[in-house]
């Protein structure tokens, strides 16, 4: 008889319960915990010990002077700096170069649409430390690619301004480049969703009323397209602030991403609170972006 | 009502247009006078909106030329054609309010202060009836309302053509009758010239001053409602606009003012109305309308009087379709209802013997 109930409750709410539960579970314990493990060691006090810190007796059960360096030590702002204008920039190039891929995969016939879909996400079928390599090798000093470069900017400046090599490997720009080419793919398919859902007759809606392709561009298609922009600025910038490998691999040593930060704060430096706090600081400063998002999103879904 | 300048107000002539080897539209010419509402009329691909495109300029002619108000619009483009168009999905702009969409072709004029435009949108609302939900985003109104923002977004600029392209066929049936109405008062106050797309006979009936109807790329009859339905050019135009009755026929000869047909499927012959061009032994066809056929119980006195027997019939309240069995064809006749009554109020009931009949000048003769 309670089996019978239970069956029953199982195919009335059960299933729905388990289907939206799971994916929660998933969270709590792969993220959730693990965060709340960082944030626990963020206050803790480093110690020559192992694990390299300790909370209680000699030292307080709170320590938030991990906290207090991060906001003041100009490592971290410095490092927070150049990974948000990394990012930042990166972002904006992906936005400058996928929004009009994106457009243009949707006036192509269904036939070529497929086929230059598939293209936009090649790239990911190749290992993605290999790819940046390969940069590597192009960016490099003797490459026929620099090669290539150096010739042009010499052929085009004055004598007194001739250069050996074009310097790229070990700047920001190398960082940027890499990552706008790592990242464009998941600029042009967000992108792409919004845009292929647009009406095209409200273009010619437009344009019968008077306004010239660019303008039907602003007032029409743009404005539309907002939410698509907003989700692909969000999935370059967010894994872009945090990236390790390319900085690690291209950039300036000298000017670290925080994502070096952490490696070396837990790594070389044994200092885990550290790592800690200036993971948490991170978080935080993604998270605000993505509650704005999410803000912006609600109000468009409750509008509709 | 339609005033007709000398010089027609637009002028299509000879225009084609091949998508790949298909010919949407097959060397259409025709003219539409100031302020008339003209019908393009035809069942789904029979060219009609791919007309109605090029008038607009969102396709370019392969053959033929449209002069707009004596100009060939053949090098604008639609930005510059005061020419403005109602979507059949209305088109609206989902995300401006209803203001924005209807003072948006606005923005394009030049030397229009701000108030100027306030003022011409509020007129617009105004004119359709929407002036309480001018802050409202297009989601939140209903069906009938957004046809209606379309209409005055697209009359805004005060056009010199206005494109209707199927304006009821998104509304219910209450609504269309209305909005019919509507369209044809607002058409009346603002004086633009309307060109409607339509698949619905009878939308382009009551609008339209007149009506081209469009088949397989071509137009096979220009006329107002009464000619295009009392006098169809051809079996295809009689067969499109209401329903029909028709039958092989062959010219037997002349009397009077009078043609007699040999018509096999009635049994026999009967007289139409004269037409000149006919000679006898010429084969034609013999349409009459269902409801210009009269039933009785008893032989009516005239020609034309056909024996036959109630086949089934529909009773639709104010009147009643009849199938009637003739020796050799089934005819469809409509009758009104007059009398109220119980089952006493038909002319005739299932399997009553009945007569048939129909006045000379009642029947139409077509050669096409």
């Amino acid at each position: 008889m309670s089996r019978g109930r239970f069956a029953r409750w199982f195919d009335m709410r059960g299933w729905t319960l388990l289907l939206i539960g799971a994916p929660y579970v998933w969270l709590v314990i792969l993220f959730l915990l693990p965060f709340l493990i960082v944030v626990a060691m963020s206050v803790a006090t480093n110690t020559p010990t192992a694990p390299p810190f300790s909370y209680g007796g000699d030292h307080p059960w709170i320590n938030l002077e991990p906290f207090s360096r991060v906001l003041t030590d100009g490592l971290y702002l410095r490092a927070f700096l150049t990974s948000i204008m990394n990012a930042f920039v990166a972002m904006v190039l992906c936005l400058l170069i996928g929004y009009p891929m994106a457009l243009g995969l949707t006036r192509v016939s269904k036939s070529w649409r497929t086929i230059l879909l598939m293209l936009v996400i090649l790239p990911f079928w190749t290992s993605f430390l290999l790819r940046v390599y390969a940069w590597m090798g192009l960016m490099g000093k003797n490459s026929w690619f620099n090669g290539l470069l150096t010739d042009f900017w010499n052929f085009l400046v004055p004598l007194d301004w001739a250069i050996r090599s074009v310097p790229m490997m070990h700047t920001n720009f190398a960082v940027v480049l890499v990552m706008v080419y790592t990242y464009l793919p998941f600029m042009i398919l967000p992108l792409y969703a919004s845009l292929e859902r647009l009406d095209p007759t409200l273009d010619e809606a437009a344009m019968d009323l008077g306004s010239r392709p660019y303008q039907v561009f602003l007032d029409v298609t743009l404005p539309q397209s907002i939410p698509g922009i907003i989700a692909g600025g969000m999935l370059v910038f967010i894994p872009a602030a945090g990236e390790l490998v390319i900085p690690s691999l291209v950039g300036n040593a000298s000017q670290p991403m925080i994502g070096k930060i952490i490696q070396d704060e837990f790594g070389q430096a044994r200092d885990w609170p550290m790592a800690s706090a200036v993971a948490v600081a991170l978080l935080v400063l993604m998270v605000v972006p993505t509650m704005i998002y999410s803000r912006y999103q609600a109000k468009a879904e409750g509008a509709k | 009502m339609a005033a007709q300048d000398d010089a027609p107000f637009l002028r299509i002539e000879g225009v084609s247009k091949s998508f790949g080897t298909f010919e949407a539209v097959k060397n259409v010419s025709l003219t539409v006078g100031k302020g008339e509402i003209f019908s393009l009329l035809g069942g789904s691909g029979c060219g009609k909106t791919t007309l109605l495109r090029m008038l607009a300029g969102f396709e370019t002619p392969t053959k033929g030329r449209i002069f707009l108000d004596g100009h060939d619009m053949a090098a604008v483009p639609p930005w510059e054609r005061p020419v403005h168009m109602m979507f059949q999905s209305y088109a609206i702009f989902p995300h401006m309010t209803v203001e924005a969409n209807v003072g948006y072709g606005l923005k394009h004029e030049v030397g229009l202060s701000k108030a100027d435009r306030a003022a011409r949108v509020a007129a617009m609302l105004d004119l359709v009836q929407l002036s309480p939900f001018a802050k409202r985003k297009p989601h939140q109104i209903s069906g009938g309302q957004r046809q209606r923002v379309a209409l005055a977004r697209a009359l805004a600029r005060q056009p010199k053509l206005l494109l209707l392209d199927e304006p009821l066929a998104a509304l219910d049936k209450k609504l269309r009758e209305h909005t019919q109405f509507e369209l044809m008062s607002i058409q009346e106050r603002t004086g633009v010239t309307f060109i409607v797309v339509t698949h619905d006979q009878e939308e382009a009936m009551t609008l339209s001053d007149r009506i081209a109807v469009m088949d397989k790329g071509e137009v096979r009859q220009v006329g107002t409602p009464t000619e295009v339905y009392e006098s169809p050019s051809s079996r295809f135009v009689a067969g499109f606009i209401g329903s029909v009755n028709s039958f092989e026929a062959t010219v037997v000869g002349r009397e009077a003012s009078h043609l007699r047909l040999d018509v096999p499927a009635l049994g026999g012959e009967v007289l139409t109305r004269d037409m000149p061009g006919l000679v006898a032994g010429q084969n034609v066809s013999l349409a009459v309308r269902p409801e210009k056929l009269r039933i009785t119980k008893d032989r009516p006195e005239g020609p034309n009087c056909l024996a036959g027997h109630v086949k089934d019939l529909a009773y639709f309240g104010k009147d009643s379709l009849y199938r009637i069995a003739l020796p050799g064809a089934l005819v469809q006749a409509h009758a009104v209802n007059a009398r109220r009554g119980d089952e006493g109020a038909r002319i005739a009931d299932w399997d009553d013997a009945v007569w048939v009949s129909f006045d000379p000048s009642s029947a139409i003769v077509l050669v096409d």
